[in-house]
C-alpha cells in the first residue's frame, strides 16, 4: 500500500514537475510578479486615501454611467506606495492584473496616483490608444490635473483627470476612430491548456475521492492507466492546487482587457 | 502513482506545447519589432523639429539618425531568435539608439522654446510613451520565451523538440538598468 512499485519510473515522470509549473506559470502569467497589488474593489480604489466619501462617490456614479453607455471602464486608485517599481511598470501590471476593459476591445483607462511618489500615470488599454493617444494622455496630466495638485487639491485634480478622459472618449460623438480596436493579444490561455487543466482537476478529484473512498486499492478505470491510490503519505500530489483567481467583490470587475504600455506619466 | 495518471494526458498533449509556444514567442516579437518601428518613425519628424531651434546641436542630431539608420538596418526575423550573436547585435542596436535619443531629449531641456513647441512636446510624449511600449513589449516577449524555453528543455517537451520539431531555445532580452531596479521584472 502506498509503495510505488517501479521508483526509477516516478523519477523519471518526476522531470514532469517543471512542466506542471509551466502550466501554473500560465495561469499565474497575469497575475503580479513581485508587486503586491490592490483588490479592485471598484471604480475608485482609493488606497492612499486622498478623496472624500461623497467626492468617491460622484465621480464612481460618473465612471459607471460612461462603462454603462460605452463599455469602457475607468478606474482611478491611488496607492501609498509603488514599492520600488516605476509607475509605468506599476500601472502596467495593475492594468492588467485588474484586467480593465472588455476581452474583446480592451477599452480600459487606469489613473494611478502615488502620492508619495509624487508621481501619476493614465494607463491606457490596447483599444483605446487611438482615442486616448500619449500626446493627450500627456496633455491632460500637464494642464488638468498637476496644477492642482501642485496646490494640494488631490480629488480636485483627479476630477479634471477624469473630465478630461472622459471628454476625450466621448469626443466626436460617431466613434469613429474606434473601429480600428485592436484585438485581444493571446494572453496565453489557448484551448490546449485549459484542456489540460481541465484534465488535471479530473485527475485530482479523482485522486481524492479514490482516496477518500476506499485506502489504497488499485483500481482499474475503464479506458486509461492504472491509478494507484496510496493512502495518506506518501505521494503528496493532492494539496497545493488552490490557484482559483476568485471575481473580486463589490459588484464591479475588470471585463479582460489588457494594456500594452500606452498612455504618458507625469510627477508634480 | 497519481504522477503516472498524470503523465499520460499529458504527454500525449505535450506535443503540441512546442510550436503553441513557439508561435506565442513569435508573436510577441512581431510586437516588439512593431514598438521598435513606431520609434523609427517618430524620429524624422522629431529629428526636423529639434534642427529648428538647435542648429548648433548637429553633432547630436547626425548621431541620432545615424543610429537610427543602424537600428533599422537590422531587421531580425523570428527565424534568427534563437541566433545568440544576431539577437544581442540587434539589442545592442537598439540600445544606441535609445541611448542617443535620450541624450538629444536632455538637450532640448535647455531649449526653452523648442521645449514650449507644441509640435515637440507632442512628440516628446509620443516618444516617451513608446519607450514605455517598447519595455512592456520586451518583457511579455521575455515571459514568451521563457515559457517556450522551459518547454523545450524540459521533459517531455525536450523530446518532442528534439526528435519532432527541431525546435531550439529562444534569446531573450537582457533587462535594462532601469528595469532592474524594478522587482519583478528580471528574467
Amino acid at each position: 500500500m502506498g509503495v510505488l512499485p517501479f521508483p526509477p519510473l516516478l523519477r523519471r515522470f518526476g522531470l514532469l514537475l517543471p512542466m506542471v509549473a509551466l502550466l501554473l506559470a500560465l495561469v499565474g502569467a497575469a497575475l503580479a510578479q513581485g508587486l503586491t497589488l490592490p483588490d479592485l474593489s471598484g471604480r475608485i480604489v482609493d488606497a492612499a486615501g486622498l478623496m472624500t466619501p461623497p467626492a468617491r462617490e460622484r465621480l464612481e456614479a460618473r465612471l459607471k454611467a460612461h462603462e454603462d453607455k460605452t463599455s469602457d471602464q475607468i478606474v482611478v486608485t491611488t496607492v501609498p506606495s509603488l514599492q520600488g517599481a516605476s509607475i509605468e511598470d506599476f500601472a502596467n501590471q495593475l492594468f492588467r492584473h485588474w484586467k480593465l476593459g472588455q476581452q474583446k476591445t480592451n477599452n480600459g483607462v487606469l489613473l494611478l496616483v502615488a502620492p508619495n511618489e509624487r508621481k501619476l500615470r493614465i494607463e491606457v488599454g490596447y483599444g483605446l490608444e487611438a482615442t486616448l493617444t500619449d500626446a493627450v494622455a500627456k496633455m491632460i496630466i500637464q494642464a488638468a490635473i498637476t496644477p492642482k495638485f501642485k496646490s494640494g487639491d488631490f480629488a480636485g485634480g483627479i476630477e479634471a483627470g477624469v473630465d478630461a478622459i472622459l471628454s476625450t472618449l466621448q469626443g466626436d460623438g460617431e466613434w469613429q476612430e474606434r473601429v480600428k480596436l485592436r484585438s485581444a493579444p493571446d494572453a496565453g490561455y489557448d484551448p490546449m491548456t485549459l484542456v489540460l487543466l481541465v484534465i488535471i482537476v479530473i485527475i485530482i478529484i479523482n485522486i481524492l475521492a479514490a482516496r477518500a473512498a476506499s485506502g489504497g486499492t488499485p483500481h482499474r478505470r475503464r479506458k486509461g492507466g492504472w491509478i494507484i491510490t496510496s493512502s495518506g503519505s506518501s505521494s503528496g500530489w493532492g494539496g497545493g492546487w488552490s490557484s482559483g483567481g476568485g471575481d473580486s467583490g463589490g459588484g464591479f470587475s475588470g471585463g479582460g482587457g489588457s494594456s500594452g504600455g500606452g498612455g504618458a506619466s507625469g510627477d508634480w | 502513482m497519481a504522477v503516472l495518471a498524470l503523465a499520460l494526458p499529458l504527454a500525449a498533449c505535450g506535443i503540441n506545447n512546442v510550436p503553441t509556444l513557439e508561435e506565442q514567442a513569435k508573436a510577441r516579437w512581431a510586437d516588439v519589432q512593431s514598438q521598435y518601428q513606431r520609434r523609427a518613425d517618430l524620429i524624422p519628424n522629431l529629428v526636423e523639429t529639434v534642427k529648428g531651434y538647435a542648429r548648433q546641436e548637429q553633432e547630436t542630431l547626425t548621431k541620432v539618425i545615424e543610429a537610427r539608420a543602424k537600428a533599422t538596418a537590422m531587421k531580425i526575423d523570428a527565424s534568427t531568435l534563437s541566433d545568440p550573436a544576431r539577437f544581442k547585435e540587434f539589442q545592442e542596436a537598439q540600445n544606441a539608439l535609445s541611448g542617443v535619443l535620450g541624450r538629444l531629449l536632455a538637450i532640448s531641456e535647455s531649449y526653452p522654446d523648442l521645449k514650449s513647441n507644441a509640435n515637440f512636446l507632442a512628440l516628446q510624449s509620443q516618444l516617451e510613451g513608446t519607450e514605455n511600449r517598447i519595455a512592456v513589449a520586451r518583457r511579455d516577449y521575455n515571459a514568451a520565451v521563457g515559457a517556450y524555453n522551459t518547454e523545450v528543455r524540459t521533459f517531455p517537451g525536450l523530446l518532442w523538440a528534439k526528435l519532432f520539431w527541431g525546435a531550439r531555445a529562444m534569446e531573450t532580452f537582457a533587462a535594462s538598468a532601469d528595469a532592474q531596479k524594478a522587482p519583478g521584472v528580471k528574467f
